[in-house]
């Protein structure tokens, strides 16, 4: 052990009382810093797997069409401005024409790993008890199981049913308690369009719930040739729903998507950017707050620092005395700090895991944007190194002054002062 | 002059010193010039407040002069740069304060060897030797794992003066290191200081009130209002 680091284990017990204020905020400030990031990032994560695991990743929707003006500028000027005339001149041509072909496409793009595509148009959803207005979305089944997480959303009934009955339909969970319907039971979906209004029975398979109240509320899905024939669109689909395997490129897939296919592509960052910002701004806000924490931690350190150091102006000129450098004396205190530090991240850290588990276990029921049961948290080792790294930088900062003061008394004005 | 310098282990010259500031400057040291040879014990007398102690800091290299100049072991060291200084004092000089500094959370042998972890030209082993060879010496051979708040002013006193000896200085500088002693343990302290003077030739500077130590060294320096009479 090298003696700075001997000494500095002698002096903390010295101030036991101060040091433990220094090192109970550390544990403290390490502590919140990870459940608080584990928390918000919990439910952000848990948001972020609801939309992949109902919209999907990526959403191709309607064809662009570039018009007239757009083909002139296109011709007139250099790049950048072309490329905003091309932005608002843009047109849509709703729906996709030739899903095949798209769907070709798109599987040639190397982080797509399944696509789907969907039909939808409103219905009205009657039971004997009353009706309700919905949208019927046409799928097929196994293309859709692996866009989204269907399967693992179903609360009753079952996929079996929907795959092997025509009239098989499965309905969201807020949907079936307004029109008081359980797995079995038949209803009747009207559509209309121009030439005039259709309606067919259906049986629900089974009841799903993903949580997003939108969706619950009134999605009904349908095998997709019996959506077909009830919305009478024999061709073409409303959408093609994409998953990829790296979900954090779906912004850049998707603008490769609509220069390669020509139709919008809207990345699952696009679509839900308002509530994606919220939970960023919450999970940056709880970081502040839990800074200012540690950053006590580091004042307590600076304070119990700067007193150890008048308390020991005697001790530093011994040592100065018989040979120990300047860098000796500063070491003496930093190691200090590092001593404490190691000891207050360490126990900061078992705390942060500890209350992350049991907050894991606190039962609240949350709908609307996501469906859970219990706290949501996320276990990742950033938050660790993220809490350990700014109360490292916080206590060395604060523990800097100090030491550099103790190394720069000289030791005579030191004996002289108490010496006389 | 190196064949002088083989011999004479401190030498100062015309050393002044100015201590206060503004309207209580007061000029401490008027021009003092000294010379210590190895193997010869010092004795510095004089009446309290004449600069005795001021003028031990700056042989102890641990204060600077404002004019004149200090030698040890042939080098000018007052006014080389803080490293020079402080490997000096670690390496030559051992230094016994007036009112008895030990570290106060270590015990009496920690505070021997932590002079000699910071040399660190012996092993552990060897330092624990050495430090209680030495504790021995100052009669606190039974103490040596005491902590230095339980150990008596002069018995503090007496581990400082081991500590001094720690790492074989060849200058040992001592400011009054028998005034809280009993006679039998002045006696004590200032034998193993005349010994290891003779057998391991260090020259050793002391700052006395007593007459009958002054009396027993090699060469007395009076000395009177920050000059030598
Ligand atoms: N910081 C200071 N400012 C002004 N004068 C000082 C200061 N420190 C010491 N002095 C003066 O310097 C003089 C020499 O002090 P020093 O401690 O060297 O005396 P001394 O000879 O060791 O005395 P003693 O035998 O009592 O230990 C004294 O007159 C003292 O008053
Ligand atoms: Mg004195």
């Amino acid at each position: 052990m090298s003696p700075t680091l001997r000494i500095a284990f002698r002096f903390l017990t010295a101030k036991k009382r101060a040091m433990l204020m220094s090192l109970s905020c550390i544990i403290l400030g390490v502590g919140l810093f990870i459940v608080t990031q584990a928390t918000t990032s919990g439910f952000e994560d848990y948001f972020i797997k609801t939309i992949l695991g109902t919209n999907g990743a990526i959403r191709i929707e309607d064809k662009i069409q570039e018009t007239m003006r757009t083909l002139a500028a296109k011709g007139a000027t250099g790049d950048s401005s072309f490329m905003i005339a091309q932005r608002e001149g843009r047109k849509y041509v709703e729906g996709i024409e030739e899903p095949k072909q798209v769907i070709s496409a798109l599987k040639e793009f190397d982080n797509v790993a399944a696509v789907s595509e969907v039909l939808h148009g409103p219905a009205m959803m009657r039971s004997s008890f009353k009706g309700e207005s919905v949208r019927a979305y046409g799928i097929n089944l196994e293309d859709h199981l692996r866009v989204s997480d269907l399967r693992q959303q179903i609360v009753e009934g079952s996929l079996e049913d929907f795959r092997s009955s025509p009239s098989g339909a499965l309905i969201g969970k807020v949907i079936s308690e307004r029109l008081l319907l359980s797995v079995g039971d038949w209803f009747i979906l009207e559509a209309s369009d121009k030439t005039g209004r259709q309606s067919r029975r259906y049986r629900v398979s089974a009841i799903y719930e993903t949580g997003v109240a939108d969706i619950d509320r009134s999605r009904v899905y349908l095998n997709m040739s019996e959506c077909r024939s009830l919305l009478r669109k024999p061709t073409g689909a409303s959408f093609i729903q994409v998953s990829l395997f790296e979900k954090d490129r779906a912004p850049q897939d998707a603008l490769r998507i609509e220069d390669v296919i020509h139709y919008s592509a809207r990345s699952w960052q696009e679509r839900e950017k308002s509530w994606l910002e919220v939970f960023r701004a919450l999970r940056f806000s709880t970081a502040i707050t839990v800074s200012v924490f540690i950053l006590i931690a580091g004042l307590a350190m600076f304070n119990t620092l700067a007193m150890m150091v008048m308390e020991k102006t005697k001790d530093i000129a011994i040592l100065r005395s018989m040979g120990y450098t300047r860098q000796d004396i500063s070491r003496v205190f930093l190691w200090q700090a590092a001593i404490v530090l190691v000891i207050g991240t360490v126990v900061g850290m078992a705390l942060g895991a500890l209350v992350t588990y049991s907050v894991s276990q606190v039962r609240i029921s949350i709908r609307g944007i996501f469906a859970t049961d219990t706290f949501i948290v996320a276990w990742s080792l950033w938050h660790y190194v993220a809490a350990v790294l700014t109360a490292v930088i916080m206590v060395m900062v604060a523990s800097l002054v100090p030491s550099r003061r103790a190394a720069r008394l000289e030791p005579g004005d030191v004996i002289r002062g108490t010496a006389q | 002059m190196p064949e002088i310098s083989d011999n004479i282990a401190l030498r100062c010259t015309d050393i002044h010193r100015y201590l206060g500031q503004g309207e209580g400057r007061v000029h401490v040291l008027r021009g003092v010039s000294f010379e210590a040879k190895r193997g010869e014990v010092y004795a510095i007398v004089g009446p309290s407040g004449c600069g005795k102690s001021t003028l031990l800091y700056l042989l102890g290299l641990l204060d600077r002069p404002d004019s004149g100049e200090i030698w040890i072991n042939g080098h000018l060291m007052s006014n080389s740069v803080d490293e020079a200084r402080t490997a000096a004092r670690g390496e030559h000089i051992g230094f016994v304060f007036q009112f008895h500094f030990l570290m106060l959370e270590f015990t009496a042998l920690e505070n021997v060897m932590m002079p000699m972890r910071k040399l660190g030209k012996l092993t552990p082993a060897q330092m624990v030797d050495r430090a209680k060879m030495l504790l021995n010496d100052v009669g606190l051979g039974e103490k040596t794992h005491r902590l230095a708040t339980q150990l008596s002013g002069g018995e503090q006193q007496r581990v400082a003066i081991a500590r001094a000896l720690a790492n074989q200085p060849s200058i040992i500088l001592a400011d009054e290191p028998t005034g809280n002693l009993d006679v039998k343990n002045s006696a004590l302290v200032f034998d193993l200081m005349t010994r290891l003077a003779k057998e391991s030739g260090q020259a050793i500077i002391l700052v006395t009130h007593n007459p009958e130590i002054a009396g027993r060294c090699d060469s007395v320096r009076p000395m009177r209002d920050g000059l030598f009479v």
